[in-house]
């Protein structure tokens, strides 16, 4: 083997991560040909001429064609309105922060309600560790959700920062809520036991 | 193989040693003799490897966090992307048209796919059973899938029935959308 191999570049869909051709196979197929529209003009002419068309479905029979495409269409409409569930979903969500109280004077932040927008907990609570200077992990929460918390009173810089990510992902109006949660086991235990 | 596939599948990721990365290169080579002019591309000397081992004895290589192979057993198989970027260095099939959609939904090749007018497969002798194959699609220039021959090619033809190849990975799958 004297020849050396030239590695061949292969243009993938912004979309579907797939190679542009075969985007007509995935249930995004109508965001894809706008992508790939606006990205690659050349390969959109050379993949969606009509010319190819007719060639690629040439080997079909008509009605078989037409039930290939019944079939595929319903399958987008599913799929957007899935991803249209999905958005309102993230829009009605919102992150909760729980100031727990420890001792008198000391706090840690719970924060759960993460999960939905695609945040890597584990690489955020090693961030706000380094940030804050503090402990901070990912554990389970009561309903068996994963949450970070952090410990210390930094409640209000958290949310400061959350909103930031949040942002930068395109969602503007998520709301991030403090709530307190005071231990109240021991307020009333003391109560209780001269009895 | 990799059909539900998550982080949460890999349990350890370990870096490879210097001396098993060499070894990885020269099977990588014996498997795939084409690929010996550019194995210091795909792996460079000062990269390093890592390997995930993940659930069912499954282990990923990684280099610069991208799956550039992986192993079940003692075959080395070549990611999708690896075929991509070089598509003579594998040994290859077609399938027709019609198996495209169902191929991309991750179900194994059944033979009558590989024998129809659209569809290729190599001349005789051609290929031996367990070959590790890509898997191109008429009419599509890129491969569409990784897999293994059950059946030698020339069975597939005589037979024509059942499935002639086991898919490890396609387009879409877990790994494809695997650290992204």
């Amino acid at each position: 083997m004297s020849e050396v191999l030239q590695p061949k570049e292969v243009i993938y869909c912004g979309i579907c991560s797939f190679p542009c051709e075969f985007c007509e196979f995935t249930p995004t197929f109508k965001k894809c040909k706008a992508w790939l529209q606006e990205n690659d003009e050349d390969l959109f002419n050379k993949l969606y001429s009509d010319e190819a068309l007719a060639t690629a479905t040439s080997s079909l029979t008509l009605e078989k064609a037409e039930k290939m495409e019944k079939e595929l269409q319903k399958k987008q409409a599913k799929e957007e309105a899935k991803q249209e569930r999905e958005l309102q979903k993230k829009l009605q969500s919102k992150v909760i922060l729980k100031r727990i109280e420890r001792t008198k004077r000391k706090h840690a932040i719970a924060i759960s309600g993460l999960e939905i927008f695609d945040i890597d907990m584990k690489k955020l609570a090693k961030t706000f560790a380094s940030k804050f200077a503090t402990g901070c992990s990912v554990t389970k929460g009561a309903d068996k959700k994963d949450e970070i918390v952090v410990q210390g009173d930094v409640g209000d810089a958290i949310e400061e920062y959350i909103q930031g990510l949040l942002k930068e992902k395109g969602l503007d109006d998520i709301k991030v809520e403090q709530v307190e949660e005071k231990k109240k086991k021991k307020a009333t235990a003391p109560v209780i036991a001269p009895q | 193989m990799f059909k539900k596939f998550t982080k949460e599948d890999v349990h350890t990721k370990t870096n490879v040693k210097s001396s098993v990365q060499r070894n990885l290169k020269t099977k990588l080579v014996s498997q795939f003799p084409p690929l010996e002019s550019v194995i210091d591309e795909i792996i460079p000397k000062k990269s390093s490897v890592e390997l995930f081992k993940c659930e069912d004895k499954i282990q990923l290589y990684l280099i610069d966090n991208e799956v550039v192979f992986y192993q079940q057993f003692d075959d080395l198989i070549p990611s999708l992307k690896l075929v991509h970027k070089y598509p003579s260095a594998f040994p290859s099939v077609k399938v027709d048209r019609g198996a495209i959609k169902f191929v991309l939904s991750g179900a194994n090749i059944m033979c009558p796919g590989l024998t129809s007018a659209g569809a290729e497969l190599p001349e005789a002798p051609g290929l031996e059973k367990e070959t590790i194959v890509a898997i191109y699609a008429e009419g599509k220039e890129n491969a569409l899938a990784v897999g293994q021959l059950i059946m030698s090619t020339e069975e597939i033809k005589s037979i024509n029935k059942g499935i002639g190849i086991e898919l490890f990975q396609h387009l879409g799958d877990g790994l494809w959308n695997f650290d992204e």
